[in-house]
């Protein structure tokens, strides 16, 4: 789905009010019914991170995570099986993932006397029967598990998201008879940067070059698609030449205004493909024809 | 000085050589009353001229840019020292693109300077460089893209926008738009830069000169002019091959002759190509040769001869005294001269006076007379015609001094070899047409506008400096004859076998052989190295099964065992040359090729193949093994030490304990899962993502907040575990992490139901997705014993790692169980049974977790609580015991119902 830039502003200004969790995202479909769930998750999350990322350091300073901690001992302890973290990161307007994080962070500093080591911390937020505390154990649950943006589950999602539209996009590139080499390929062949997929032969998508395609299971905007021309796309155009980038969930169409330098952007596997052999034989059989009758 | 004064100082001698010019600028020289006035003779002559010229000016071509490609075999790992300095390479060539088209979208900004917006980035990149010892790697990257970008014809134009629209302006001056455009142009500072125009960088080479001057950095340097002498001189030495026809027709026909063949077309664009990056090449050779001696003002004469004496006691970077004579010795001036010219142009003001620059340039002189004097008919005119014009360029230039072209000192000119028939050299092939001869001296279409400004009646303000060169003659002396290098009779015999032969022959065999002996090697590494790797490997691994074994030792005796067996490489890549070679020479030969003809070239490519593959395996592949084994080794001893890995040291005690019990306790009874789909699987199961997005709301509302009305029906949980499980039987878009996640939720799913965390809603309106479809008693809601009875049956498929087992059993667990009535503790016991049942887990294990269960904090009291409730399964193993159990679960398995 593309987006002009105004429309994507209007969706992100939406959000500015809205925390990480199963019922603000109810409301935000509510709100844009014609645009897709995953798009606008998608929209969110990304907002959501540029918000944490601003934010992130006003809640970890130390003394400001001991005084969350101190305050999450004293009401939990008032209602054992309210859900206490979950409300004072929706108050704090802090992801209740990583409040999650810092308070168990905290509450190990404290049984043990000394920084917890990171794995273990990580081990814990994926099953919090680990933690030795029970009441901290469903609060830590209830805040990871809650968080559409942030936690190991969410993490998880994005992988897997991730990974099945690459998939995709090499059932596509079959039905097609497009060869191509996918990532692992050009690993083991050495290459020091590796887009999604290299195509063996350079086909020609509405009318560009296209050497290399790129999958991208989010939505662009204009921070990420940034950081991705700078750390991924250019990369490739500068090893393979002029490629393709599928934002599944959509992008700001504005975006899509590298096409003459070499960088396309669509938001669905092209339909308008130009293969070189298909050309060739256009253009040869009329000729060879020719040829037979001298 | 005005235009009309210049052209006849311009060294267009004879008519002849001025015939061949464009069309257009004939057609200006005709219609020009001064030329009439000179010559009525000449003017007639150009008309008539102006007919046959087929001459245009270069084409606009598309000026998309492509980077150097990526390419494994020079740019992959293997061939940088070490890890920092390949990522560091790899950061590097991304900086530079980063550079070069900020340069693009910026450099033509009012008030951009190249140093001062790039200059912190490039020498920030040039450290890196340097600490990473990879300025070898960068150099080869910059000239691969110089190339890339500047070889081109329309790069050297140096108006690269729409460079006939000045002219255009002043030719049609009839409409009123055009003469408000001309005026316009009069009053600002003309386009035209006059005939004689320095030297430059235009387009994107001046992004290349820049980099360097703003770099200025001497390893690179260095690293660039190591390579572009060597490319230079291999440039210098291609072999065009003269077409058999051509020599002794009719010079006037030459060009239009040169359609025909279309072996000859290639050549002659073969030339054109090298000739052009040639002079790419020795212009950026000369720029960085003499780029530190270079003044903006000419010095005093007494510095001058200091450092004449001074420089001329190191070695010069290329030697263009040998590389110029040995060029007319063998008749290739027509190549060499064009690019030493570029490289001469860049000379600073001292240069010229050095001995070597000096001879240089005389015997240039020399070139430049006799070819003003038409003395050696047998070399083409636009040949001719685009020596005169860049030697005559290259003199005007303010760093050759004029006095070069007073003294007498040179007058002897090797003369072509004598040996040699005078068809071999390249001078007597007609190479050059218009199309080249305008790329090479853009300043020739500067004449053209001259002209056009006279027609027009304006004045041209000439950038360029003019200067009159009065030619005269010289003798031409014999050169001493070539010797001729001993061959193997074996090459001397295949050498003869070549020359009967069509050019195209050689070149074919030539490739074919050069080819398939790459290949030889390709195929070598892939097969044995990477056999005598996996060989290693095993020895490796039953070697380190035996008692005492030493790794570092083993790894040398296996090394050294594949280092000797991997010397049957040489055999085995002359066995493929021999293979492939006949196949690819005969498809690529005539089909009229005779049968000896043909077997003579196979067995050639072969031989030169089998040579060429032998000689680069014998000095590498002992090398090669090693390198490839070393990583091997490595990474199977990481593989081997990494269960072991997670140190126990770094955690502390009771999590680890945890974490390491919950490991251990894993059952005995694999589960094993199949690594393929299904037999006839269409692919067709919800996608992974889709499922783990609506677990996540599940388990979301299982802990809460929640309304009443979210929760999940018992038939939309059936129906949820059903696409689960065909989510999990299909592989196709299953990965490690969302296949091990997927269990866990499942398990975590199951704790919540048993729990009674996650409630069922009875649902009195039958209308919920699926409701009915599940339900066989139709209208009621299936009971949570029957969704546990579902979610232990996907266990049973092996659809569970039994590592999440354990969630069942933590005291999170237990304790909400116990909390919850004595629906729940039913429904959990029931799970239980029904993985005892299905022996996804053995009683022993069962029991094991409970008894775990005291040894934790858990409260005393709820763990009694806890044992009053299992008492019945925690009874002594006996079956018959356990069939007791059973059947007390059975009868109370109409009363086990899910809560609300």
């Amino acid at each position: 789905m593309r987006l002009s830039r105004a429309e994507y502003k209007e969706i992100a200004r939406w959000t500015e009010q809205l925390r990480p969790t199963r019922q603000c995202m109810q409301r935000l479909k509510d709100r844009f019914p014609h645009h897709s769930q995953s798009t606008l998750l998608s929209i969110f999350s990304l907002e959501y991170q540029k918000r944490t990322k601003r934010t992130i350091s006003r809640h970890h300073a130390p003394d400001v995570m001991e005084r969350y901690y101190r305050r999450y001992l004293n009401e939990a302890q008032v209602r054992p099986t309210a859900p206490v973290l979950l409300e004072l990161a929706n108050e704090v307007d802090l992801s209740p993932a990583l409040m999650a994080r810092g308070i168990l962070d905290q509450f190990l500093k404290d049984t043990d006397g000394e920084m917890p080591p990171k794995a273990v911390l990580n081990s814990m937020l994926k099953e919090p029967s680990l933690i030795p505390d029970q009441t901290l154990a469903n609060n830590v649950y209830q805040c990871t598990i809650n968080d559409c943006c942030y936690g190991p589950l969410v993490d998880c999602i994005k992988h897997a998201v991730g990974q099945e539209h690459e998939v995709l996009l090499r059932d596509k590139l079959m039905e097609r008879n497009l060869s191509f080499l996918d990532e692992n390929q050009l690993r083991t062949k050495g290459y020091d940067k590796t887009p999604d997929i290299i195509l063996e032969v350079p086909i020609a998508v509405e009318g560009h070059i296209i050497h290399w395609i790129e999958s991208k299971a989010s939505f662009g905007d204009d921070h990420s698609h940034r950081t991705y021309l700078n750390e991924q796309f250019w990369s490739y155009w500068n090893r393979f030449g002029p490629g393709l980038v599928i934002y599944w969930y959509g992008f700001i169409e504005e975006l899509d205004c590298q096409r003459d330098r070499g960088i396309l952007l669509k938001d669905c596997f092209p339909t308008d493909v130009v293969t070189l052999g298909h050309a060739t034989q256009q253009e040869q059989t009329p000729e060879s024809q020719k040829k037979d009758k001298e | 000085m005005d235009s009309p004064t210049c052209f006849f100082f311009f060294p267009f001698y004879s008519v002849r050589l001025v015939a061949h010019l464009d069309k257009c600028t004939l057609r200006l020289l005709a219609e020009n009353e001064r030329v009439a006035s000179f010559s009525p003779d000449l003017k007639e002559r150009l008309t008539q001229a102006q007919d046959r010229s087929t001459a245009k000016l270069s084409p606009s071509v598309s000026a998309f840019i492509h980077s150097v490609p990526f390419q494994p075999a020079t740019d992959n790992r293997s061939n940088f020292g070490s890890d920092k300095a390949f990522h560091t390479f790899k950061k590097q060539r991304d900086v530079f693109y980063e550079v070069l088209r900020e340069w693009e979208d910026l450099h033509k900004e009012p008030g951009w300077n190249f140093d001062a917006a790039l200059g912190p980035k490039i020498r920030g990149m040039m450290s890196q460089l340097t600490s990473a010892g990879n300025h070898s790697h960068f150099a080869r990257l910059f000239l691969k893209q110089l190339v890339q970008m500047c070889k081109g014809p329309r790069a050297s134009t140096p108006s690269v926008d729409a460079p006939d629209a000045d002219l255009l302006g002043m030719l049609g001056a009839d409409s009123l738009g055009r003469l408000k455009r001309l005026e316009e142009r009069l009053i600002q500072p003309h386009g035209v830069v006059g005939p004689c125009p320095p030297p430059s960088f235009p387009g994107h080479q001046e992004f290349f000169r820049d980099f360097i001057q703003t770099a200025s950095c001497c390893q690179m340097n260095q690293h660039l002019q190591d390579s572009l002498c060597q490319q230079l001189l291999q440039l210098d030495e291609v072999s065009i091959l003269s077409p058999p026809a051509s020599v002794g027709e009719g010079e006037e026909e030459e060009e239009e002759q040169g359609d025909g063949d279309m072996e000859q077309q290639d050549e002659k664009q073969r030339f054109s190509s090298v000739l052009l990056l040639a002079r790419l090449l020795a212009k950026f050779l000369g720029f960085i040769s003499f780029l530190p001696y270079q003044t903006s003002e000419k010095p005093p004469k007494e510095i001058q001869e200091t450092s004449v004496t001074l420089r001329s006691k190191s070695v010069q970077v290329l030697d263009v005294c040998a590389v110029l004579s040995n060029s007319v010795r063998r008749r290739r001036t027509i190549l060499t001269v064009p690019w030493l010219v570029e490289f001469l142009s860049m000379l600073d003001f001292v240069g010229p006076l050095l001995l070597c620059y000096r001879v240089a340039l005389g015997t240039l002189l020399l070139l430049y007379r006799r070819l003003q004097l038409n003395r050696h008919e047998e070399m083409c005119y636009l040949n001719k015609l685009l020596l005169v014009s860049l030697l005559g360029w290259l003199f005007q230039i303010p760093a050759i001094p004029e006095n070069l072209f007073f003294t007498s000192e040179f007058t002897a000119l090797a003369k072509g070899e004598s040996t040699a028939p005078a068809s071999a050299g390249l001078d007597c092939i007609p190479l050059v047409d218009q199309q080249l001869l305008y790329t090479c001296c853009p300043f020739l279409g500067e004449f053209r506008k001259l002209l056009a400004a006279f027609v027009s009646g304006s004045t041209a303000r000439s950038g360029g400096i003019i200067r009159k060169i009065t030619p005269t003659s010289a003798e031409p002396k014999d050169a001493p004859a070539g010797k001729r290098s001993q061959h193997k009779l074996q090459g001397d015999l295949e050498q003869a076998f070549f020359h009967n032969q069509p050019p195209s022959l050689r070149r074919t065999v030539e490739f074919v052989a050069e080819r398939i002996g790459s290949n030889a090697v390709k195929h070598i590494k892939a097969t044995l190295v990477q056999e005598l790797v996996e060989r290693g490997e095993k020895m490796l691994r039953d070697g380190l099964q035996s008692p005492n074994s030493n790794p570092s030792k083993l790894n040398d005796s296996i090394c050294a065992r594949l280092c000797d067996a991997g010397l049957e490489a040489l055999a085995k890549a002359t066995r493929f040359c021999n293979e492939k070679s006949p196949d690819a020479v005969r498809i690529l030969l005539p089909v009229e090729t005779t049968p000896p003809v043909l077997t003579t070239s196979e067995n050639i490519t072969k031989r030169i193949a089998a040579e060429k593959a032998c000689s680069w395996l014998s000095a590498n592949i002992t090398a090669l093994i090693r390198r490839e084994w070393k990583s091997r080794y490595d990474r199977v001893m990481k593989a081997l030490g990494s269960p072991a890995a997670p140190d126990p040291a770094d955690a502390d005690g009771a999590v680890v304990e945890l974490l390491r019990q919950g490991k251990m306790n894993t059952p005995k009874k694999k589960q094993e899962r199949p690594m393929s789909c299904p037999p006839l699987c269409k692919h067709s199961s919800p996608l992974p993502s889709d499922v783990l997005i609506e677990i996540k709301e599940l388990l979301s509302m299982a802990v809460g907040p929640r309304t009443d009305e979210e929760l999940p029906t018992g038939s939309q949980l059936k129906m949820l575990l059903h696409r689960l499980r065909s989510t999990l039987e299909c592989r196709k878009f299953l990965t490690a992490v969302s296949e091990q996640m997927l269990q866990n939720c499942t398990v975590l799913l199951a704790c919540k139901l048993v729990s009674g965390e996650l409630p069922v809603r009875f649902s009195p309106r039958c209308g919920g997705p699926g409701g009915a479809a599940v339900d066989p008693s139709g209208g009621s809601e299936p009971p949570v014993s029957e969704i546990l009875e579902q979610i232990a049956e996907l266990w049973e498929a092996g659809c569970c790692s039994s590592a999440s087992l354990h969630q069942l059993f933590t005291p999170l667990t237990v304790t909400a169980v116990l909390k919850a009535s004595a629906t729940q503790k039913k429904n959990y016991l029931f799970l239980v049974r029904k993985l005892v049942d299905k022996e996804i887990l053995r009683e022993e294990e069962v029991i094991s977790y409970w008894r775990k269960l005291t040894d934790l904090s858990l409260p005393v009291e709820l763990i009694e609580n806890f044992q009053l409730q299992s008492g019945s399964i925690k009874l002594p193993l006996p079956l018959s015991e356990m069939q007791t159990c059973l059947d007390m679960l059975q009868v109370s398995h109409q009363t086990i119902e899910g809560a609300t």
